[in-house]
């Protein structure tokens, strides 16, 4: 029964993802990859992933969709049609999704307990949460507390891209100049 | 958006209980599913309905320019400085168990203070992005 | 193993191959940049998946201790793929941001557009 609820809502994902490639309606496109990712939060849940369906739910059915919205309307709905043949770029593609596949060939089979992945810190952690935090959840405590340092790198991140997006379109830049051409890029 | 009454409405009874539950995920996620990560941006989502139905205006009166970027840093310097005083009191950088009589008091209170300080980030960034790209026009 | 274990076993691998490569397919022949990100945000979503599939534990359930339970899945993925998606949609953020601002100083968000530009210049 779980492998035909995966299996479907997997193959519901590549449909939405070949959608995606096929519209030219830009508007079309972002409500699709909303769908895509909220399809993304439920294949989480049926992984057991409840706190990464969660974050996909909030972060990638909402707010990044709404983002995108947000550049629609201060940019243009309609892509272009494509100028190039779309030759060179399937080649492309199709040779390295054919050399990944390979790759699958020699990965742990899904679901099982025996594979290297299971076999190093993750025992450790499941065991020693109760004993070292006291907290149930062992991914708030591996998140806040045993890879403590991780987690501050990606606050820092998230916290540079924030300053970012200040500096490319905050208030402060009302009024200043447009960029002029550099006189050496007049060749 | 002056004519939308239904929206209007329904918006002000549901905004008490989004931010209500980005706290609950907030502090209960070392307990259930959740932690500062989603209760940021839940919590962030509740101000963007708002702005959406009643005008970016109007939100930036609750929530000045200011506040958002003092949250901004303010939830990295809260990590970073819990790492500090463990090192203060003599332990490693982040290892949290000086910081109450028990190992395990400590390490929920740095866990605790730890996703405070990620929450706080994370909504300042979401809110502060949305807010930039409401605001900006083109000259 | 008979066909049908092998192809369960390894059908999550391949679809998010799949998505991988739409994703990468969409960013390399597209010239629009809205949906170039969109093609990033594919991309980076199969990653994720791939990720979680390589933590689920057969029987098991989420890694929240609770008692008279014994099999978690692998607590560590997804604690790195939880971080990942906040700061993938910051970083999509700031990706968009250049996007407007592209647009503000080009008046187009079409590669092909943007370089015929550069080389008129």
């Amino acid at each position: 029964m779980e492998a035909w609820v995966d299996i479907s809502i997997l193959g519901l994902m590549a449909l939405t993802a070949i959608a995606i490639v096929m519209l030219r309606n830009l508007l079309a496109v972002v409500m699709l990859s909303g769908i895509y990712s909220l399809l993304a939060a439920s294949i989480f849940v049926v992984m057991d992933a409840v706190d990464v369906a969660f974050t996909e739910a909030a972060v990638g059915a909402g707010i990044s969709t709404m983002l995108f919205i947000g550049t629609l309307a201060l940019t243009t709905r309609i892509e272009k049609k494509p100028a190039h043949t779309p030759v060179l770029p399937l080649i492309v593609v199709i040779i390295t999704g054919a050399v990944l596949i390979f790759g699958t060939l020699d990965v742990a089979v899904y679901g099982d307990p025996l594979a290297p992945a299971m076999q190093d810190v993750a025992p450790y952690y499941l065991e020693n949460t109760k004993k070292h935090a006291g907290i149930p959840n062992v991914v708030t405590a591996v998140l806040a507390s045993y890879r403590g340092y991780d987690t501050l790198g990606e606050v820092v991140v998230i916290f540079t891209a924030g300053i970012g997006v200040i500096l490319l379109l905050g208030s402060w830049r009302r009024g200043l100049p447009k960029i002029a051409p550099h006189k050496d890029d007049k060749a | 958006m002056k004519e939308y009454l239904v929206l209007r409405v329904i918006t002000k009874l549901l905004l008490p209980f989004i931010l209500l539950f980005g706290l609950y995920v907030q502090f209960h996620g070392d307990f259930g599913p959740g932690g500062g990560f989603q209760a940021g941006v839940i919590f962030a989502a509740g101000f963007v309905l708002y702005s959406l139905v009643y005008g970016v205006a109007a939100a930036q009166k609750v929530l000045p320019t200011g506040i958002l970027r003092a949250g901004l840093a303010g939830g990295v310097l809260i990590y970073a400085l819990v790492g500090v005083a463990n090192l203060i009191l003599g332990a490693n950088y982040l290892e949290y168990t000086p910081l109450a009589d028990t190992m395990k008091e400590g390490q929920h209170l740095g866990i605790f203070l730890v996703e405070l300080g990620v929450g706080l980030t994370v909504a300042s960034v979401m809110m502060t992005v949305y807010f930039t790209f409401a605001t900006w026009r083109e000259d | 193993m008979g066909d049908w274990e092998f192809i369960v076993g390894h059908y999550n691998y391949w679809i998010a191959i799949f998505l991988a490569m739409t994703g990468l397919y969409i960013v390399i022949a597209r010239g629009n940049l809205i949906k170039k990100l969109v093609g990033l945000n594919v991309f980076q979503s199969s990653v994720f998946i791939l990720y979680i599939s390589l933590a689920k534990v057969e029987g098991g359930t989420a890694p929240i201790l609770a008692r008279g339970i014994d099999i978690y899945s692998n607590p560590l993925p997804h604690v790195l793929i939880l971080t990942a998606i906040v700061v993938g949609v910051a970083t999509t953020a700031l990706g968009l941001a250049l996007v407007v601002r592209i647009r503000g100083e080009y008046g187009t968000i079409e590669e092909d557009d943007i370089h015929s530009q550069d080389e008129s210049m």
